[in-house]
This record gives structure tokens, sequence and C-alpha cells, in this order.
């Protein structure tokens, strides 16, 4: 793009047709046009399946409750789960990083813009085809639509003797192309921190946003991939005469799980570590203290990184794996509490000593704290294999993995929001509504997620439309429900806030949070290059330098 | 707007956060105390922290060792947090002075990453040893075997050394350990009776084991655990734990062949002419089909449709009738009989007993 396109950006964006603008969005190759456009596509998703979690909850408000019929609530759960992990999840935690790893490295833009859109486009292109199975498919009761195998898709499940129709192939294939869009980003991403950090700016003075979008894109090349390979195979059993997974004709059940899981328990730390991200940038400008041994966070991440991989069997705790395989499994997941447990402990050394200001996006990081806390412990009680063989497959579990994704990856998303809204938009996120917005999603979350472990514990499995009355289950169920409304109501003043706060909100400038990294040098929404000029940074807060010239960090790094 | 209000050390969040929390303890506990009042009979609520079996016990011991530990480390990092929140909070007195940085400490990093690591490992040696002692203990030879085939919405129990075969109410006597033999038929499913040990799943071309060993009589309840297609949630399990002489008996009930009772052949000879035949057995007839649940003692259960419904003789005609309306996506088709065929059907199936 030249200045002129620069100028129009900039000066003349209300006057020129809407045709011409939406053409721009369409064809740009910019990573900030790219990142807000995966944030809300991811948005809009967000509110698609958090209405399919509403019908579920009100469909189990009451045991033997008919508001909705078996066939319509199983596909209610297979498309919540799919859209959230795939096309909320993944998308938004890559809008954010695209938006941000540049700006934040000092570069001009991704290593690869073209990449970058065609991933996008890619990722874009899967949500459409699985929900166009809606119109398109027909599941395992023949005569629906919309996929309904539950999102980890069991086999035999989805063999054509049980899902007749093609609401599975919409979810395959979905899957599939989403899943080559995050390999596009992923390859990209890496190459933009390895090869696009400005002068100065050494592996060991990156942001840790940086440091944790690094290690997620690697785990998405090495998780992705068997998804993928497992969706290609699931093809050739659904149409070219496979028996992968056909057990039917002596294919293996269990071949799937491993498959699913040795991508799916990575999938977690995929999503929760950008959370990470989030809460170590936020954390520290709010408490007004530089991160609390950053070497230990970045090795604590790799750490992370590296031991998602050993972990995938603990969700097969149940499939009658030997003693040994269950112990060995047990002992890993444990493990991964080591590392986590080292963050929060970080997070807490910032903040100690500091001088905490609560705003919106710090709220929203001391609840992820809380929270991610509470879903730590419930994790180690699930990775116990033994006391799993009690919990797994009940509400415990569904409460426990709304606890990380909800309580951890959604209220850090919240809190990223109302933290760089300024930095996109030009203007501030409304403080008032922000803490109305967070005081109900506090409040209705742990209505719902606290209460609903203890279902769980008390017998009922996840995945059923209905309950039998008497089992001491009706009343958690109906305040769990009473809780997901409140997060509803919850979730549209918070879209109220975004939309109206574009309009109406208050100019934000350049840095109106007095934090320390590049993005916060540049102007607000930043101009189409990013960097009139590659800045050179010399410490982990090149801002704090500039603000502080008497006492430079790079004194004691 | 927003610059105004930055030093203002908000008390009222503090106190708002409080009474938050307070609310929802008191919401808790007001709850739980109505949840533990309402059950009627001791076991209706399948709690997998009332055990009644050997390995319920050992997974409720463990469970209980895994939540103090946690229930430790909540207390101290929960405790660090509020400390942090109140006594590091913004004061207005601090007006334009940032704090003293830090950038970290090796001996304080070195101590969090050193206890996390110790209690992990004792965590993973208790997990272990339980394990082990589930996994690993011998077969006693006086353990009952039954072999348990889940099906798409309904469990098929076979006693192979007692010649018995039933459906959905699993007996097992007390005082001896049943060892269960796990197979499926078509999807995946899982058997859990959380009074009576974890889940362990049934999976195709897959042979699992499990074993119980119910150190009390009653009726357990449970269900499918594994999401096995449209009707999962209504794949219901009961365990009758019985005496060892209760047991005999409904062994040497079940061994009998069907009853022939002549005043009902009009009802019998519908069921042996219709399609009943393809999916259901009787014992000593030629109704020989295995898709669906055996019906030789057909009324000595207490429920039909996998527990989807009381068996009484309404709920057997809308069964027969519109499996749907209790059901629906069940495999049982509709068999749109005349009335008087139904009802015949109906009393022909009551004397199976």
């Amino acid at each position: 793009m030249s200045t002129d396109v620069m100028a129009i950006q900039t000066a003349q964006i209300s006057t020129r047709p809407w045709t011409q603008i939406l053409h721009e969005w369409v064809i740009t190759v910019d990573h900030k046009l790219l990142g807000i456009l995966y944030i809300l596509y991811a948005l809009v998703f967000l509110v698609v399946a958090g209405s399919e979690a509403m019908i579920m909850r009100i469909q189990l408000m009451y045991p033997h409750d008919h508001f909705v019929s078996p066939q319509v609530f199983n596909r209610m759960f297979t498309m919540h789960g799919t859209t959230m992990v795939f096309f909320v999840g993944i998308p938004m935690l890559f809008g954010f990083a695209n938006y941000l790893v540049p700006l934040m490295i000092g570069a001009r833009d991704m290593a690869f813009p073209r990449l970058n859109a065609f991933s996008f486009w890619l990722t874009a292109l899967a949500g459409f085809l699985l929900y166009f199975s809606f119109l398109g498919g027909s599941g395992l009761y023949g005569a629906g639509n919309a996929p309904d195998v539950g999102w980890w898709a069991y086999a035999p499940l989805t063999a054509r003797a049980f899902s007749p129709g093609h609401s599975t192939d919409y979810w395959t294939i979905a899957l599939l192309v989403s899943g080559f869009g995050s390999i596009g980003t992923a390859i990209n991403i890496i190459a933009t921190i390895l090869c696009m950090r400005c002068p100065g700016m050494k592996l060991s003075r990156m942001p840790l946003l940086a440091w944790l979008n690094l290690v997620v894109s690697g785990m998405v090349l090495i998780a992705v991939t068997p998804l993928s390979a497992a969706q290609i195979m699931l093809c050739l059993d659904r149409y070219l005469g496979g028996h992968f997974f056909d057990t039917q004709a002596g294919g293996s059940a269990t071949l799937w799980m491993h498959f699913f899981w040795i991508f799916g328990h990575p999938e977690v730390y995929i999503l929760i570590l950008p959370a990470f991200a989030f809460v170590s940038e936020i954390v520290p400008v709010f408490s007004r203290k530089p991160i609390f041994g950053y070497p230990v966070m970045v090795g604590a991440t790799l750490c992370i990184g590296f031991l998602s991989m050993s972990v995938w069997a603990h969700h097969m705790f149940t499939i009658g794996m030997s003693s040994y395989a269950n112990s060995f499994f047990t002992l890993t997941t444990l493990a991964v509490g080591i590392p986590t447990g080292i963050k929060i402990f970080n997070w807490l050394g910032t903040m100690w000593g500091g001088k905490i200001q609560f705003k919106t996006p710090m709220l929203f990081c001391i609840a992820f704290l809380f929270q991610f806390l509470i879903a730590g412990l419930t994790g180690i009680m699930l990775g116990s294999a033994a006391f799993n063989w009690q919990l797994t497959g009940s509400y415990f579990v569904v409460a426990h993995f709304h606890y990380t994704l909800v309580g951890g990856f959604l209220f850090a998303v919240f809190a990223a929001f109302y933290y760089w809204y300024p930095k996109i938009t030009g203007r501030m996120l409304n403080e008032g509504f922000g803490k109305l917005h967070f005081w109900l999603f506090f409040i209705g979350f742990h209505l719902t997620f606290d209460l609903m472990h203890i279902p769980g514990m008390l017998g009922m499995p996840r995945r059923i439309y209905t309950y039998e009355p008497g089992r001491g289950w009706d009343l958690w169920n109906l305040l769990v429900t009473v809780g997901a409304f409140v997060q509803a109501i919850a979730t549209l003043a918070f879209v109220a806030n975004l939309i109206v706060s574009y309009f109406k909100g208050a100019k934000s400038g350049n840095d109106p949070w007095d934090a320390w990294t590049l993005e916060w040098s540049v102007s607000s929404p930043p101009p189409a290059y990013n960097f009139a000029l590659i800045p050179t940074v010399v410490s982990r807060r090149p801002l704090w330098d500039l603000k502080h010239p008497e006492d430079p960090d790079s004194r004691y790094e | 707007m927003a610059m105004a209000k930055k030093y203002n050390p908000d008390r009222k969040l503090l106190v708002g956060r409080v009474a938050g929390i307070l609310t929802i303890v008191a919401g808790v506990l007001l709850a739980a105390r109505l949840c533990v009042a309402s059950p009627t009979s001791e076991n209706a609520v399948p709690s997998i922290f009332k055990p009644h079996s050997t390995n319920a016990e050992s997974l409720y011991h463990l469970s209980h060792f895994v939540l103090a530990i946690t229930g430790v480390i909540f207390a101290v990092v929960f405790s660090l947090l509020a400390y942090v929140m109140v006594k590091f909070r913004n004061r207005p007195t601090d007006v334009g002075r940032e704090p003293t940085p830090v950038y970290g400490s090796t001996q304080i990093e070195l101590a969090w990453t050193v206890i996390p690591i110790v209690i992990v490992v004792v965590l993973f040696l208790a997990t272990a040893r339980v394990i082990h002692a589930i996994q690993d203990s011998g077969r006693p030879a006086n353990a009952l075997e039954v072999t348990a085939i889940g099906h798409q919405f309904w469990w098929e129990f076979r006693y192979p050394k007692l010649g018995v075969v039933t459906a959905n109410e699993l007996h097992i006597p007390v005082s001896t350990p049943t060892y269960l033999k796990l197979l499926s038929a078509d999807t995946d499913h899982s058997f859990w009776v959380p009074q009576l040990g974890g889940k362990t799943d049934l999976i195709p071309n897959r042979i699992n084991e499990m074993w119980i060993a119910p150190q009390q009589t009653g009726i357990f309840l449970g269900q499918c655990a594994q999401y096995c297609g449209t009707q999962h949630a209504k794949m219901l399990l009961r365990v009758s734990v019985e005496s060892p002489e209760d047991f005999d008996k409904w062994v040497r009930a079940q061994k009998q062949p069907a009853i022939q009772d002549e005043t009902e052949a009009a009802g019998r000879h519908i069921f042996e002419s219709t399609s009943c035949v393809n999916c259901h057995a009787v014992a000593g007839t030629n109704a020989t089909g295995r898709f669906g649940p055996d019906l030789t003692h057909f009324m000595s259960r207490a429920t039909i449709a996998a527990g989807g419904a009381e068996n009484i003789k309404e709920n057997l005609r809308l069964w027969i009738q519109n499996p749907d309306a209790i059901k629906p996506g069940s495999l049982m088709p509709a068999m749109k009989l005349s009335d008087v065929d139904l009802d015949a059907l109906v009393r022909y199936l009551e004397t199976l007993r």
C-alpha cells in the first residue's frame, strides 16, 4: 500500500461508498485488518454457540423437559463444542496474535501477508461449511440435519452405519479446512516472530505475548496435523471403503481416540496459553511493575508446551488401558501442574508490592487468576486416573473444562478486549458498562459452573438430553440454567459496549494505560505500516525506558 | 473521565466482591441442605461419595486425599491473592509514584518450583497405589462372571456359567466379587454405577474388564456414561445387590423356561408371528432375536425401555404402540397393532414372569 491509500484509510473513511470499503476488507493483506476480521468472526460465532448452549440449558432446567427433542439436543452440544473450539477459540487467539504480534515486536506486517489472508478465508469457509450442514446434512437420525456425533466424534458413531447422510461429512470437511487455515497462520506467526523482530529485540527481550504465541503456534503445527490426518482417514472410511475406524469391518475405535486426543489435549493448551499471554501483559501494567521472573515464565511456557504433548491419554482412562499406562499418564498430567503453578505464583509475584489499579481489564485478569486456580485444582483431581474413573464423562468434567475455557480463556479474552480496544479503534470502552459486564458475568459464571460440579459428583453423565427426577440433580440444573441466563445478559452488555463505544467512546490517545510495550508507541488505530521508523529497543519495556530515561530497565536486565 | 477516577481505592468494589462470594457460599450451603433433604430412598442419589463396594470405597478414600491436598493449595493461593489485592491496591496517597520494580528472585522461584514437584510426586504415588490395587488384583476363583454387552440403547447381561440372560437390570450377590466382561454390539458405551465403582467403557472390537465387590445389598442406580447416539440419556442401569440366598433364588427363577400360559395363546401367536421375534428372544419358543432385550422373564424386571419407564401395563402398551412417546429415537419400532391385538400381546407379555 502506498501513502495515499493510508491517507484514504485515515481521513476519508466515511466518505467512500460502502462497496469500496467492503472490497478493501475482502482483499486486505494487512495484519491489523485480518486480525479484526478474525476477532469479529469469533465474536459472531461466540454468540451463535452461546445460543446453542442456552437451548441446552433450557432443556435441562427440569427433569423430563420437552423443550427440544433428543435429536436437536445432540446437534446442539455437537455444534456448541465444535464451534467454540474451532470457530471461537482459535480465530480469537489468531485474531489477537495477528493484530498484536507485529506491533509488539516492531514489525510492519506478518512475514507472509498473503498466506495470512488465505488462512483467514480458509477458516471463514470452514465455519460456513459447518453451519451449512443445517441445510445440507442429515445426521444419526437420518432425517435430521447438522452433525450430532459430539465434538470429539468418537468412532464408530461416525461410520456410515451410524451416521447416514452428510452432516458428519460437513463436520469432517469443516475441521479439515479450518485445520489448513490454522497451520497456515501458525507457520506465519512463527516466521514473523523469528524473522521480523526490530533491531535490539532479542528473543530474551521479546514481550511474553510474543513468546507465548510462538509456543502456541509450534503446538498448532504438531497437534493439528494428526487431526487433519484423522479427518482424511475418516473420509476414506466413509466414502472409499477404508476401515481405519470402522469397527464393523475390523477397524479400531481407540485409534480415533488416540488421533483425536493427541490433537485435543494440546488444543486446550493452545487455547489457554494465549490467555496466559494476555494476563502476562495486562497484570504488570495495572500493577505498575515489570513481570516477575521473565525467564522462568518463558521456561514454564516451553515446559507446558512439551508436557502437553504427553498427556493426551488422560482423556481415555476408562477405555481399559493397562495400569502402567494409566499411571504414566497420571504422572505427566499432574506434572503440567508444576509449570502452571509457577505461572500463577509469578503473576502474584508481579502484583506483590505493586499499586494495583482495579480497571476492567485488571478485574477480568484477577478473576482469571482465581478461576484458573480452581480449574487447575479440579484438573489435578481429573488427572489422578483412579479418581478420574468416577469424575470423567460426568458433569464434573463439563464444569472443569468450562472453568478453564470460560473462566480462563474467555475472561482473559475479555480483559484483552478492554485493554486493546483503545489501540484498535482509538476509543475507550465505557468503564461503567465494563464493570457491569464484569460483575454480571462473574456472578453468572460462578452460579453456572461452580454448581455444575455437583450433579457430576452425584452421578449425572454429560451429553444427556434429559434426566430422571429424584436423583438429587434437579435443583442444581435449575440454578445452572439461571446462571447461564445471567451470563447471556452480561454478554449482551459487552456487545452493546463494543458497539456504543465505537461511536461514542472517549478518545484514547496513543497510550491510555501508561503501558510499556511497542504497540502503545504508535497512534490509535495504528497507521497502515505500523511504524514510520522501525524502532530500536534495548530492554523488555521499551516505553518504560523512554518515559524514565533516568532509570531505564536496560540497566537491570 | 478515566483519569479522574484513576487513584480512587475502590473499597466498594472489595466489599462487593466479598459480599458476592458470601452470597455464593450461602447459596451453595442452602442448596446443599435442600438437596440432602430431598431424596426419598437411601440410594436414590447415585453419589460417588456414598460408596458401597470395595473399589468404590478405595476411590472414595483417594478422592478425600486429593480433595484435602487441593483444598490446602486453594486456601494458600487464594489467601495470597486476597492479601495482594487488599494490601497492594492503589491508594490515593500514592499519586505519581511508580512502585519499585522487582524483576525476579531465584530463591523464591526455586521454592515455588520444588514444592509443587513434591506435591505431584505424593499425589502420583497415592494414585498409582489405587490403580494397582484395582487393576492388578487377581481374579478370585469364586468370582461370578458376567458378560455385559452395550447396545444402542440398552444393556445385555449374560451369565455364561449360570446360563442366564437378562437386560438392563444386573443382579449380583453381595458376598462374592463379580467380574464383568465388557463388550459392545455397536458404538462406544460406558458402564457407570457410581456407588459401586468408576467407569469402564464398552468398545466394539475390544474386550474390557471390571470388577465389583459390593458390601451392601440394595438397588444401585447408574447409566451409560459415554455418548452412544440419540438415546444415550435413557440407557439407564439398575444393579440389584442381593444376599447369596436371594441371588440363588433369582438365578433359579431365571433358568426356568418361559411360562406357556395357554389362556394367552392369542397374544403369544401375535408375538411369534410379527417382527417381535426378529429382535427379541423368549427361551423355549421360536423367538430368538438378539437385537433387543431377552424377554423370557420380562416381568421380573422393574423397568422397560432400559429404565425409560416403569414396567406397568399402561407403559408397556404405550411402548409397543409408540416407543417414541417414551424414548424418541430408540430402535424399537412402533408395532402398529389393532387395540385388540395390542391388549392380547400385553397380556401375553405379562405372563412372562
